[in-house]
C-alpha cells in the first residue's frame, strides 16, 4: 500500500519558479569538450580513441572495463585534442578525452526502430547497455546493472522517480510536460523486462499538471500508474520514495531489488527509450541553469561533455558575480570551484547565488532542540552522530546507527545553531565505508 | 587525494541552504512568549516586581559577558542568559530582598551554566537551579509570600490545609506566588504561541500535566474532583514549570519517546512532593530531578532507524 509520504523531512524554499515555466532550449557547445573516464559507479572506462584521431558525434570514444561500468560517447564532430587528467565538479583530477569541436556537427547514422516487439530481454538490456545509460539522477550507477537483479521474476514494481525534490531544480517537470510519450515508452520497455511487473509514475503533487497530463496519457494501459506524493524534501530519494510509492521499507544495506522494486530517474527513462526507439546513445541531457544570479534562469538541451562556462555564457552570463556555485540541487549537490569543467551524466544542474547561506551564519553550540532529530528521514539521532563524528568514535557511530543516514542534508539545514551535521556524518560514513569495502 | 584548486567561489559541502530560524529567533520567542506572564506578574505585584526581574536579566547577561571576556568568546548575542535571567526573576516572590535576584542570576549563569561548558552542556536547568539554591539556602526569603498585595497562606498551603479556594481568581492570578507563576491565563497565551510558532510542542507538558492529573485523582483523596484538580493546576508554578522550563531543550531529552517519559516522571513527582511532602509545591525540585534523568532516559528511547528490523521483516 502506497504512503504518499514518509516521517521526517523538509519545506525549504523550492525556487521552481524561477525556472519552470520556459521551455528547454538547445544550447550549443563550446569548442572544447571533455569527458572524464569515470561519470559513473564502477570502473572507468578505457578509451578507443588516441590523440589525434577524427571521431564523429555518437561515436563510442571509450568503452565500458567491465560489467559494472559504462562506455562514452562523442557528442560532437572533431578531433582528439588530449587524453588527459582535467579538473571534475568535484574539484578532482580525473582523466579525461578531450576533443576539439570542428563545428560541423558530423554524426554517425542512427537507425530507428518501430517497434520494440520483437527484441528479446536480453537484447534491450544489451541495447542500454551499449547506448552507455547511468543512473542520470546524481548517482550514476551503470542501469543495465541495476535492470539485472538476481531474481526478475520477483520485481513487481518500476518506479520511474518524477519526484524531483531538489528544490530549484525543475528539468524532469519540464520533460513531463514536453516528451512524456518518451516517458512513459521508457517505463513501458523497462516494466516489459520482468514478468510480475506494474509501473509507478511516482508524482510530487506540487506538479498537478504533470499528475493530469500523465494520467491521460495512461489511460488505456492498466500495467501503469500514476502515483501523487507529498511534496516535501526528500521525497524522491530511493528510500522514501520506494516507502512512499509502494509501503516497503529498505534500509541503507539492502537494494530496491530486496522488496521486489526497480526506481530509475526521468531522464534515465527517456534515454533508454531513444536508444531503444531511436538507436541514439546517451549524448546529450537536460540541465536546469538557475539562482539568484543567473540572467535568465532555464532549463536547457546541454550535450554531454561541454564546458559549464559555455552554457553560462550562451544563457547570457550572470546578473552579479555569485558567490557561491553549485553542481546540482542545493541539498545534495557540490559546491564547484570554478566553471572551466565539464558537464557529465549526471549533472542535473547548475546553481549560482549571490549569496552563500553556509558562510553567513557561523556554527554555535548545540542547543538540544531536537529538530534534527524531527526532521531526519533515517530516523537517526544526526546531533549524537556528529558529536561521534567529531571524536572519531567509530564504534558510537555505528552503534547509533550512523550508516542509516543518507546525507540529504535535511539536518543541517534545519539545525538553529548552524551545525555542519550533514558534513561531520558524511565524512564518517565516508571513512567506515572505505573501510567495510576493504574487508 | 590530488591538489584542488584555489577557488574564487565559496566552497562547502552540502546542503547549500539553511532554514532562517537560528538560536537567538528561538530565544527572542520565548523572551516575547514569557511577556504576558511578565507583565500580569507586574500588575499583580507592582512596580518592585519589574525592579527584581531587571535585576535579575542584569545579573545573568553581566555574568556571561564577563565569563565571555575571560575565555574570549561572547555569546550574549544568542540571548539565552535573557531567558534565564527573566525565568529566574519570575520565579521569586516580590518581597525578596534586591541582592538575592543578583545572587541567583550570578549563580545561574556561573555556575550551573559557564562550568559546565556554556549553553548545551549543562545538566539543570539555570533559572531553576539557580531557585532551588537561594531556596535552600535563603528559605525564608524564598517561601514568604507576603508583600502588599497579599497576606496568607498560597492557595495551595490551604488546600494542603483542607480549606476551600477561589478557581477564579487561581487561574485569572489574583493569588499570592512568585512573580510570573501565578496566571494561569497568561501563561497559558504565552504557550500557545511557542506551539504555533513551533519552538515547544506538547509531548513534556502535554504527558506533565495528564500524569499529574492521574496521579492526583487517584491519590488526592478527591476523587475526580474538577474543583480541586483545576486548583492544583492553576497553582504552585505548574503551569510556568510544564510550558517553560520543562521544555528547555538543553535540559529534557531530545527523543521524542523520552520526552513523554520525562513528562510522566515529572507529573508522578510533583504529585508525590505536593500531596506527600512537606511544601505544597514542588515543580523545581521535580523538574530539577528529572533533568538529572534526562541521560539514563535518553539511553532507553532511542528512534528506530527508518527500514526493516533487525530480522530484516516488514513493517
Ligand atoms: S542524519 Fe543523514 S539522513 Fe538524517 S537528516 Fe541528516 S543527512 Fe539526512
Ligand atoms: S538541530 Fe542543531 S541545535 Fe537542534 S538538536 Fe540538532 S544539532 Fe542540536
Amino acid at each position: 500500500m502506497a504512503k504518499f509520504s514518509f516521517v521526517g523531512g523538509i519545506h525549504p524554499y523550492d525556487g521552481k519558479d524561477l525556472s519552470k515555466d520556459s521551455p528547454i532550449e538547445d544550447a550549443p557547445c563550446g569548442k572544447e569538450l571533455v569527458y572524464p573516464l569515470s561519470q559513473h559507479i564502477g570502473a572507468p572506462a578505457s578509451p578507443l580513441v588516441k590523440k589525434g584521431d577524427r571521431v564523429l558525434s555518437g561515436q563510442r570514444i571509450a568503452d565500458a572495463a567491465g560489467f559494472v561500468s559504462s562506455p562514452i560517447y562523442a557528442s560532437v564532430s572533431g578531433t582528439v585534442k588530449d587524453i588527459d587528467k582535467r579538473r571534475t565538479v568535484t574539484g578532482d583530477m580525473v582523466m579525461s578525452i578531450i576533443l576539439e569541436n570542428d563545428g560541423l556537427y558530423e554524426s554517425v547514422p542512427f537507425t530507428k526502430r518501430e517497434t520494440a516487439d520483437n527484441l528479446t530481454k536480453e537484447e534491450v538490456i544489451s541495447i542500454i547497455k551499449d547506448a552507455g545509460i547511468v543512473g542520470m539522477g546524481g548517482a550514476g550507477f551503470p542501469t543495465h546493472v541495476k535492470l539485472s537483479p538476481k531474481e526478475p521474476d520477483k520485481i513487481e514494481y518500476v518506479i520511474a522517480n518524477c519526484a524531483e525534490c531538489e528544490p530549484y531544480l525543475t528539468s524532469d517537470y519540464r520533460r513531463m510536460l514536453e516528451e512524456p510519450e518518451k516517458l512513459i515508452g521508457g517505463l513501458e520497455l523497462i516494466v516489459s523486462l520482468f514478468d510480475n511487473a506494474h509501473g509507478i509514475l511516482a508524482v510530487e503533487d506540487n506538479k498537478p499538471d504533470c499528475i493530469a497530463l500523465l494520467k491521460k496519457l495512461i489511460k488505456d494501459k492498466p500495467y501503469l500508474s500514476v502515483k501523487p506524493l507529498r511534496t516535501k524534501y526528500p521525497q524522491g530519494a530511493e528510500r522514501q520514495l520506494i516507502y512512499a510509492a509502494t509501503g516497503r521499507k529498505i534500509n541503507s544495506k539492502m537494494l530496491p531489488a530486496d522488496v521486489g522494486c526497480i526506481v530509475n530517474n526521468v531522464d534515465t527513462i527517456v534515454s533508454i527509450y531513444r536508444a531503444v526507439y531511436e538507436g541514439r546513445p546517451l549524448m546529450e541531457r537536460i540541465i536546469t541553469l538557475t539562482g539568484d544570479a543567473v540572467k535568465k534562469p532555464q532549463n536547457y538541451r546541454v550535450k554531454i561533455g561541454t564546458l559549464y562556462e559555455d552554457i553560462v555564457e550562451y544563457a547570457g552570463g550572470f546578473k552579479e558575480t555569485p558567490e557561491k556555485i553549485v553542481c546540482g540541487g542545493p541539498m545534495m549537490g557540490f559546491a564547484m570551484y570554478g566553471l572551466d569543467v565539464p558537464t557529465t551524466k549526471t549533472s542535473t544542474a547548475l546553481l549560482a547565488f549571490t549569496k552563500d547561506e553556509v558562510s553567513a551564519s557561523a556554527p554555535s553550540p548545540c542547543i538540544n532542540c531536537g529538530r534534527c532529530l524531527e526532521v531526519c528521514p533515517g530516523r537517526v539521532m544526526p546531533s549524537k552522530l556528529a558529536d561521534y563524528a567529531e571524536h572519531f568514535d567509530e564504534e558510537a557511530f555505528l552503534q547509533n546507527n550512523g550508516m542509516e543516514c543518507c546525507e540529504c542534508g535535511c539536518c543541517s539545514f534545519i539545525c538553529p545553531a548552524k551545525r555542519p551535521l550533514t558534513q561531520e556524518i558524511k565524512s564518517m560514513r565516508k571513512i567506515l565505508l572505505a573501510k567495510r569495502k576493504k574487508g | 587525494m590530488e591538489e584542488k584548486a584555489v577557488s574564487k567561489f565559496k566552497v562547502s559541502s552540502n546542503p547549500h541552504i539553511r532554514s532562517r530560524v537560528n538560536t537567538s529567533a528561538i530565544m527572542l520567542s520565548v523572551i516575547i512568549a514569557l511577556l504576558p506572564a511578565t507583565g500580569y506578574g507586574i500588575y499583580n505585584f507592582g512596580l518592585r516586581a519589574l525592579l527584581i526581574i531587571l535585576i535579575s536579566i542584569c545579573s545573568t547577561v553581566l555574568t556571561e559577558f564577563l565569563f565571555g571576556l575571560i575565555i574570549k568568546k561572547s555569546t550574549i548575542a544568542d540571548l539565552s542568559a535573557v531567558v534565564t535571567g527573566l525565568l529566574l526573576g519570575l520565579n521569586m516572590p516580590v518581597s525578596v530582598p534586591l541582592w538575592m535576584p543578583a545572587l541567583g542570576g550570578v549563580f545561574a549563569i556561573l555556575v550551573v551554566k559557564c562550568l559546565f561548558g556554556g549553553l548545551g552542556q549543562n545538566f539543570m536547568n539555570p533559572a531553576l537551579a539557580a531557585r532551588c539554591f537561594l531556596v535552600i539556602s535563603f528559605s525564608k526569603y524564598m517561601t514568604d509570600f507576603d508583600c502588599d498585595a497579599y497576606t496568607g497562606a498560597t492557595p495551595l498551603a490551604m488546600l494542603k490545609a483542607g480549606e476551600n479556594v477561589n478557581i477564579y481568581n487561581m487561574v485569572i492570578g489574583k493569588i499570592p506566588g512568585t512573580i510570573g507563576e501565578t496566571s494561569m491565563i497568561a501563561i497559558i497565551i504565552g504557550a500557545c504561541f511557542l506551539i504555533l510558532l513551533g519552538v515547544i510542542d506538547l509531548k513534556v507538558p502535554g504527558s506533565y500535566i495528564v500524569a499529574f492529573v492521574i496521579f492526583i485523582v487517584i491519590f488526592g483523596g478527591r476523587g475526580f474532583d474538577p474543583a480541586y484538580i483545576s486548583a492544583q493546576l492553576a497553582g504552585g508554578g505548574l503551569m510556568l514549570g510544564a510550558f517553560f522550563m520543562a521544555t528547555d531543550y538543553v535540559t529534557r531529552p531530545v527523543t521524542p519517546m523520552g520526552q513523554i517519559v520525562f513528562g510522566i516522571f515529572l507529573g508522578v513527582m510533583t504529585g508525590i512532593f505536593r500531596l506527600f511532602g512537606p511544601s505544597a509545591e514542588g515543580v523545581s525540585y521535580s523538574i530539577i530531578l528529572g533533568n538529572l534523568l534526562v541521560p539514563l532516559i535518553e539511553r532507553f528511547t532511542k528512534p528506530t532507524p527508518f527500514g526493516p528490523g533487525k530480522g530484516g521483516r516488514h513493517e
